[in-house]
């Protein structure tokens, strides 16, 4: 099935995110989608997917024009697609997701879920894909969530498969089965448009490659090309791909986080006897795929979560049950990793989420009022210094791109002299020339002698900021290497394995505090 | 299924390994102390009654055979249920039921208590007979509107439409069953009861769904509508004319063959009126469906995860508007229940919060069909028992006002604290909206 996308227009309000876009899929390719965040990729796949309906332009499928009014149209066409954020159904069995939308039924609309069941292991297994079909969604990993959703694609036929971003979200061991998947539907002659911002992936997998900035298409480009080639198309400039630091220098240890334990609501251990510490003037960086623990033992630090056992201490003295408050006065600085829900007030103006922390505090009140004055004049000076860039101080949070808030959080605690400093995926959803200043200003702040967490998900980001790496797996450190360790090591670290040729001494610095193991509960495969 | 010849990282299945969450010491401790004070308590009934035995009768006469009515010594009775519970509640005060283990227990300390008091309160004097199979009869014919209610509720609330205006649906169905019955005759008045409230339910839809109207605010305005509707119509018309406005002939029971004479069960669940034969079927037709039709899983999609149904071709507004509009028959229906199938006339605010203890028993129940039964059921068991306490003239007379709170603690109590965390459909109360 060839498919063709002619002059594709969509506007929000007045803001144009795909511009007169041409795309020509043939039939069994890999055609590769490159563009940074916010260029208009995921806009363009719904316009296909009928989630979204052009201003302009039209869609062919063998050199006829159609119209989609909604998803069940493309998906009658042959077109599926995984989205960016997965579309299952969190309480429902693997099954039952794949199922919706087109049950199976023993008439009358009665569910045939024997059938149903049958139909997700033959495709799964047609494809090497295996998913269980009787487990609940919200228990499996990502990278078998995802394969859900291919499958999900499959059984409707799918000709023409869109991944939107899937490797985000995967190891690099996961990543390179999904491109093996890949090949095979490849082989199998489904074509497939896999959207991404990440330059090895392209080459790796890629028959051909557009390339979207801004909402346009600035360019196609051979899967030969070099990174740094591909790179200066997607930015529009010449980029740095590495980060340039000193050599680090640690201090005294600042922070101690020892056995920690974190047990959700469910009962899940979600955090696992966790001990580390950091220097000052180092940055420790907590890898690991998204959900092994990162965020509630960032949250537990910060005071924003009870433990259920361990300590924490920063400079010696014991936070383990002060409150927020209490510990950003002890000199920590935190960026959340979901900076519009936990790092800034949409509604609140710039101004005013400068001083989120410190209105309070004597230099921006008079007596019970606010000094709005002062208030103002920070933020013109921190806007300044962060390059942030807004239409005024008093624009609503809100309304800033994804990196602009990124660097407002940084701002904000970047102002006050910092002991500690956590950073939690600091350039997710951030595009290139912020994630370059970003980079550079926790770099910074480590050189000033202040100790860093930096929590990502991002291999690369992991490689080129940290000095020390701790790779969490399942709520525990399974191990902390230094820095320059290669990213095989730390991709298999990420997907559970310990590699034989790790230093003993290396493994699982939480094991050998307590001197225990605890066993960890895995199902049946398949 | 092994395609795959090797395992490979991601098959493994489960993330986390899973603890049992300890309670909180607190919490633990709470809850045995007050399940020792209802053994206390237990041991005080026992102490403080009169009579030495109390009766109660358990058959109706018209059963395959005679089942003799139960008769239980007072104190004893009430001395070792309170030994019991005393010992339930320091296990759990110092080692602590888990949670399943708990909600277990739980029903087996109501119902023993329940035993001791209802032992106590047959004491009385030279002692008296309880119509044990009276009680749960009417504690049935109680609970009917309110499952119907909570029926209403998990349509709704399943397909990610916050419902509080049962009340105001169940008010439409029994002014609509009243006047209309009257008019029409019974079988006429179900059905406008349903349409009435379908129409109710059709208004929360429009407004929830289409003009993202909060969907608490809108139940109560909706509610506020309802009442100010009926009443208004009640004094302009049905009350100067009562005799042909308000009189609608009311169901009778129907037995059913042979299952109508068994014991205990005969009388209790097969000899009655259609409304309620209907409300059965609702009830096992909607548990049923939501689990295993496509019906069920398309409701329970939208209502956890709109956008994901969307993405696979689902009308999510359809699926919300038929559920509601659904919702709304079926809280007419139960509404008909009160002036077709019991009281056999209309008055003003009849429902008298019905609907919102049948919202509590919707919560209290887990959004399940049959949790909302069960919760019901203890609702409607605490109403008919302040009825009871009035006839049986206990050893200690219990203040009437007393009394007349006993639904509303039983409510409190059941969502406050015996529920504990319970999570609603993930997109409850949410509009969806494209684009
Ligand atoms: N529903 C929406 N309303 C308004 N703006 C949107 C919406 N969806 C996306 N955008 C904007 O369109 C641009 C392109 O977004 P998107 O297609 O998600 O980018 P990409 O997938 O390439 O990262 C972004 O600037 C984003 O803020
Ligand atoms: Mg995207």
């Amino acid at each position: 099935m060839k498919l063709e996308l002619r002059g594709i227009t969509k506007r929000f309000g007045s803001f144009t995110a795909n511009d007169a876009i041409d795309l020509v899929v043939e039939p069994g390719e890999i055609h590769a989608l490159l563009g940074e965040n916010g260029a208009g990729k995921s806009t363009l796949m719904n316009v296909l997917y009928g989630l979204y309906h052009p201003d302009g332009g039209e869609i062919l499928i063998d050199d006829k024009v159609v119209s989609f009014a909604g998803p069940a149209d493309a998906m009658a066409a042959g077109i599926g697609m995984v989205h960016q954020h997965f579309m299952l159904v969190p309480v429902f069995t693997v099954a039952e997701n794949v199922e919706l939308g087109h049950e199976q039924t023993k008439g009358f609309g009665i569910l045939d879920a024997a059938k149903a069941r049958r139909e997700v292991t033959e495709v799964s297994a047609r494809y090497g894909l295996s998913v269980p079909p009787d487990a609940l969604i919200q228990d499996l990993p990502v990278g078998v969530q995802q394969r859900v959703e291919i499958v999900k694609a499959l059984i409707r036929n799918a000709k023409v498969l869109i991944l939107d971003e899937p490797t985000a979200v995967l190891t690099p061991q996961e990543t390179d089965e999904l491109m093996e998947v890949m090949r095979t539907l490849k082989a199998s002659g489904t074509s497939i448009v896999f959207i991404t911002h990440k330059l090895r992936e392209v080459r790796a997998v890629a028959d051909r490659i557009t390339v979207i900035r801004r909402g346009k298409v600035v360019g196609e480009a051979s899967p030969n090309s070099s990174s740094a080639e591909l790179a200066s198309l997607m930015v529009g400039r010449p980029v740095q791909l590495t980060i340039e630091k000193a050599a680090h220098e640690p201090g005294d240890v600042i922070a101690e986080v020892d056995n920690v334990r974190i047990v959700d609501d469910a009962g899940q251990v979600v955090v696992d006897d966790v001990s580390f510490d950091v220097h000052a003037g180092e940055i420790y960086a907590l890898a690991g795929v998204q959900g092994n623990g990162q965020t509630e033992l960032t949250e537990a630090i910060i005071g924003l979560r009870p433990l259920d056992g361990g300590r924490i201490t920063l400079s010696g003295r014991d936070i383990t049950d002060s409150d927020v408050h209490d510990i950003l006065r002890a000199d920590l600085g935190y960026v959340p990793e979901d900076r519009l829900h936990d790092g800034l007030i949409g509604s609140f103006t710039v101004a005013e989420n400068l001083v989120l922390d410190r209105y309070d505090s004597a230099e921006f009140s008079k007596g019970p009022s606010l000094d709005v004055g002062r208030i103002a004049a920070n933020a013109r000076q921190r806007v300044e210094e962060f390059d942030v860039r807004t239409q005024s101080v008093d624009a609503p949070g809100s309304t800033l791109s994804g990196g602009n808030q990124q660097k407002l959080v940084l701002a904000r605690e970047l102002s006050r002299p910092l002991k500690l400093l956590i950073v939690a995926q600091p350039t997710r959803g951030v595009d290139v020339g912020s994630t370059e200043f970003i980079h550079r200003r926790i770099v910074a702040e480590r050189d000033g002698g202040a100790a860093v967490v930096l929590v990502s998900t991002e291999l690369d980001e992991v490689l080129g900021l940290a000095d020390r790496i701790g790779v969490m797996y399942r709520g525990k450190i399974i191990g902390e290497v230094p820095a320059g360790t290669s990213a095989e090591t730390i991709g298999l670290l990420m997907a559970g394995t310990v590699p034989d040729d790790l230093p003993a001494r290396l493994r699982d610095p939480g094991a050998t505090a307590t001197g225990s193991r605890t066993t960890v509960r895995t199902e049946e495969p398949l | 299924m092994s395609t795959a010849a090797t395992t490979r990282p991601g098959d493994e299945v489960v993330i986390h390994r899973v603890v049992e969450k300890p309670m909180s010491t607190r919490r633990r401790v709470g809850i045995g102390v007050a399940i020792s004070v209802l053994g206390l308590l237990s041991l005080l009934l026992g102490h403080n009654a009169q009579a030495h035995d109390a009766r109660f009768d358990l058959s109706q006469g018209s059963e395959f055979f005679h089942v003799p009515d139960l008769v239980l010594p007072v104190a004893a009775t009430a001395y070792v249920i309170g030994i019991i519970l005393l010992a339930v509640g320091a296990y759990q005060a110092v080692r602590g039921f888990r949670p399943r283990g708990l909600r277990i227990a739980g029903t087996g300390i109501g119902a023993l208590f329940m035993l001791a008091f209802l032992s106590w309160a047959a004491s009385g004097g030279k002692g008296s007979t309880i119509d044990l199979l009276g009680v749960l009869e009417n504690t049935l014919a109680l609970a009917a509107p309110l499952i119907l209610g909570a029926l209403a509720g998990v349509l709704c609330e399943r397909s990610g439409v916050i419902n509080v205006a049962i009340e105001g649906q169940m008010l439409a169905g029994a002014w609509a069953g009243a006047m209309f019955g009257t008019l029409m005759g019974r079988f006429g008045g179900v059905l406008t009861a349903l349409v009435a409230g379908a129409l109710m339910g059709w208004l929360l839809a429009v407004f929830a769904i289409r003009y993202l109207v909060n969907q608490v605010v809108l139940g109560v305005v909706l509610n506020a509508l309802s009442l100010g509707l009926t009443g208004f119509i009640y004094d302009a018309i049905m009350q100067p004319n009562a005799n042909t406005m308000n009189t609608p002939q009311v169901f009778q029971p129907l037995q059913i063959p042979v299952l109508s004479k068994l014991p205990l069960v005969g009388p209790l669940i097969f000899d009655q009126n259609i409304i309620v034969y209907l409300m059965y079927a609702l009830v096992i037709l909607i548990q049923w469906g939501l689990f295993h039709s496509r019906w069920g899983l398309r409701t329970r999609a939208v209502g956890e995860h709109p956008k994901a149904a969307d993405t696979v071709g689902i009308n999510v507004l359809r699926v919300r508007y038929v559920n509601v509009i659904l919702g709304g028959a079926i809280a007419g229906l139960g509404g008909a229940f009160m002036t077709l199938g019991s009281v056999g006339s209309f008055t003003k605010g009849i429902t008298s919060g019905n609907g919102f203890i049948a919202l509590a028993a919707l919560i209290f129940g887990r959004w399940s069909p049959k949790g909302a039964v069960a919760a019901s059921l203890l609702f409607g068991f605490a109403y008919e028992l302040q009825t009871l306490l009035s006839l049986v003239a206990p050893p200690v007379a219990i203040p009437s006002y007393f009394l007349a709170m006993l639904p509303y603690l039983a409510t409190i109590f059941a969502v406050a604290g015996l529920v504990g965390k319970v999570r609603a459909p993930g997109a409850d109360g949410e509009p969806y909206v494209k684009e």
